[in-house]
């Protein structure tokens, strides 16, 4: 070999080297630019996101017409039936309900990547695993469960997570429904110690629009329950051949969010129109009249 | 030319490696914007429908967590006489104002400060990039808020120096001792349309027992064709 061959494999390997420590670098900078999402977050439950907890408020969520009737029809009595008591909630109620949340992941042996993360459960809402390793959602046929099946990537600092495959539930305990094509999009940004989800709901049979919410969460020192206590069904004796519900037009409660607090119907029984500020030019007119 | 490759490759690691940026004026705030939040947004009222659509009845400020003298000040709400003596605007102050039913119009003012507009109660907002004066004047309903980028693609606010106002339409007050902390972020909707996530947190160890935090949503609009100024109203 000459002079000049291996000056050439020199700076041929020079340069080998230097891409390398680039892509390196830029890895590095990629992998900072994630944050730690694991540990336990109690939440700051200042807003209201479930309602006020009168049969029927719907205030807040923009219905689809066919979603307000199935809403409207819906009466609680249904959670004294057995089969209906342990039914829980989807995935995206772990922005609207009252507790807090454990997150902790799993990562792989060999690589140190993070395979998965996992927010533990409620009594009432399955655990829910984002998978973080690129596998697809699987097929549109296949098994539908409480928490769905859900990935998620990093955006920046941000974790974004799609979660498909829940089986049909609530989006509100007073009854306004989800269907089994329901998505959920969730974006965690944390700030410092506080983490904020902002998630949005599209269901292209109960929803008019994508319903929008989020919820802040505290850092906190005190461990989270990673999942509560098992939901055991009773028999409470009181349920007839049917499963409670009220016909069309026969809802008693209708009217009472605007007895109680002076919200007019349409937006009691979640109106889309009613979610945007104009709506209060309707509510000052008929005051008016 | 294969030497100026690595030569070059290898400063620029070099330069990474040591934090060295090159020489020059630093760039301004809005040059430097990992995110754009300039533009007409709609608050999308999905929660709190009651406290923020309407103005809720004297005494309902569940959930805030609210000290003993606080509730006190909430329950003597009268309405009436804020408007008399002219504070119709203590609810539309910047520990409530982006928590209100109402369009906002995002603008930069100058390189350095962004410009946040509210059709309802036609307030302005100035977001200050720059460092803050040695004397912040008088009190204000928007009081002074210090602006900075949070890289990668975050906007955080600090406000002080702000007029005792009401965290809700209904009375629910926070003090001039009050402080502000807020997050601008944005993301997509699904199917098309952008929005705006903004953080409060309102600090105020006079009236509040613990940090009042809210997030609320904005829908992005193509213009301010829907934009309606309105004067604020105590009531």
């Amino acid at each position: 070999m000459g002079c000049h061959a291996v000056y050439r494999k020199m700076k041929s390997s020079a340069a080998t080297i230097l891409c390398a420590a680039l892509l390196c670098l830029t890895a590095t900078s990629a992998a900072r630019a994630q944050m730690e999402l694991t540990g336990s977050w109690t939440p700051r439950n200042h807003e209201f996101l479930t309602g006020d907890g009168l049969p029927v408020d719907f205030t807040g969520i923009p219905l689809s017409d066919e979603g307000r009737i199935r809403a409207l029809s819906y009466s609680e009595s249904q959670l004294e039936m057995p089969e209906h008591q342990c039914q829980g909630w989807p995935a995206f109620y772990l922005v609207q309900g009252p507790f807090g949340l454990r997150i902790w992941s799993e990562t792989d042996p060999l690589k140190g990547n993070v395979i998965s993360y996992t927010i533990g459960g409620w009594e009432d809402r399955a655990p829910m695993t984002i998978w973080m390793d690129g596998r697809p959602h699987p097929s549109e046929y296949a098994l539908h469960s409480r928490s769905g099946f859900t990935t998620g990537v990093w955006e920046g600092n941000t974790l974004v997570t799609f979660t498909t495959h829940m089986k049909a539930g609530f989006l509100r305990k007073t009854g306004a429904p989800s269907s089994d094509e329901a998505t959920t999009t969730m974006r965690f940004y944390r700030h410092g110690d506080l983490l904020t989800i902002l998630e949005i709901i599209v269901d292209p049979i109960y929803l008019a629009e994508p319903w929008i919410l989020s919820r802040s969460f505290q850092l906190s020192p005190t461990p989270q329950p990673p999942i509560g206590p098992p939901c055991v069904t009773a028999y409470e004796g009181s349920v007839g051949p049917t499963a409670p519900h009220y016909l069309p037009e026969k809802n008693p409660f209708v009217d009472e969010m605007t007895t109680k607090y002076g919200v007019p119907r349409d937006a009691a029984i979640g109106e889309p129109e009613t979610l945007y500020p104009e709506y209060r030019k309707k509510i000052q007119a008929a005051a008016n009249k | 030319m294969r030497v100026f490759f690595i030569a070059a490759l290898g400063t620029l690691l070099l330069g990474r490696m040591f934090g060295q940026v090159p020489a020059g004026p630093a760039p301004t705030a809005k040059a430097s914007a990992p995110i754009d939040i300039t533009g007409y947004w709609v608050a999308y009222v999905t929660e709190d429908w009651r406290f923020r659509m309407i103005t809720p009845r004297k005494g309902d400020y569940q959930p805030v967590p609210l000290s003993p003298e606080a509730r006190k000040i909430a329950d003597a709400w009268d309405p009436a006489a804020d408007e008399a003596a002219g504070n119709q605007c203590k609810s539309y102050g910047a520990g409530a104002i982006m928590r209100l039913a109402a369009r906002f119009h995002i603008t930069w003012q100058d390189d350095n400060t962004l410009r946040v507009e509210s059709d309802a109660g036609m307030q302005t907002r100035l977001l200050h990039f720059n460092a803050s004066p040695s004397s912040l004047g008088e009190r204000t309903w928007q009081g002074y808020s210090s602006a900075q980028w949070e890289k990668p693609s975050s906007l955080k606010v600090e406000t002080t120096n702000l007029r005792s106002g009401y965290l809700r339409k209904n009375g629910v007050p926070y003090s001039d001792n009050a402080a502000v902390t807020e997050y601008f972020d944005i993301a997509p909707i699904p199917g098309g349309g952008q929005v705006l996530l903004v953080t409060a947190i309102v600090d105020d160890p006079q009236y509040l027992r613990q940090p009042f935090t809210t997030s609320s949503q904005f829908k992005k609009e193509a213009d301010g064709s829907k934009w309606d100024a309105t004067p604020c109203t105590a009531k």
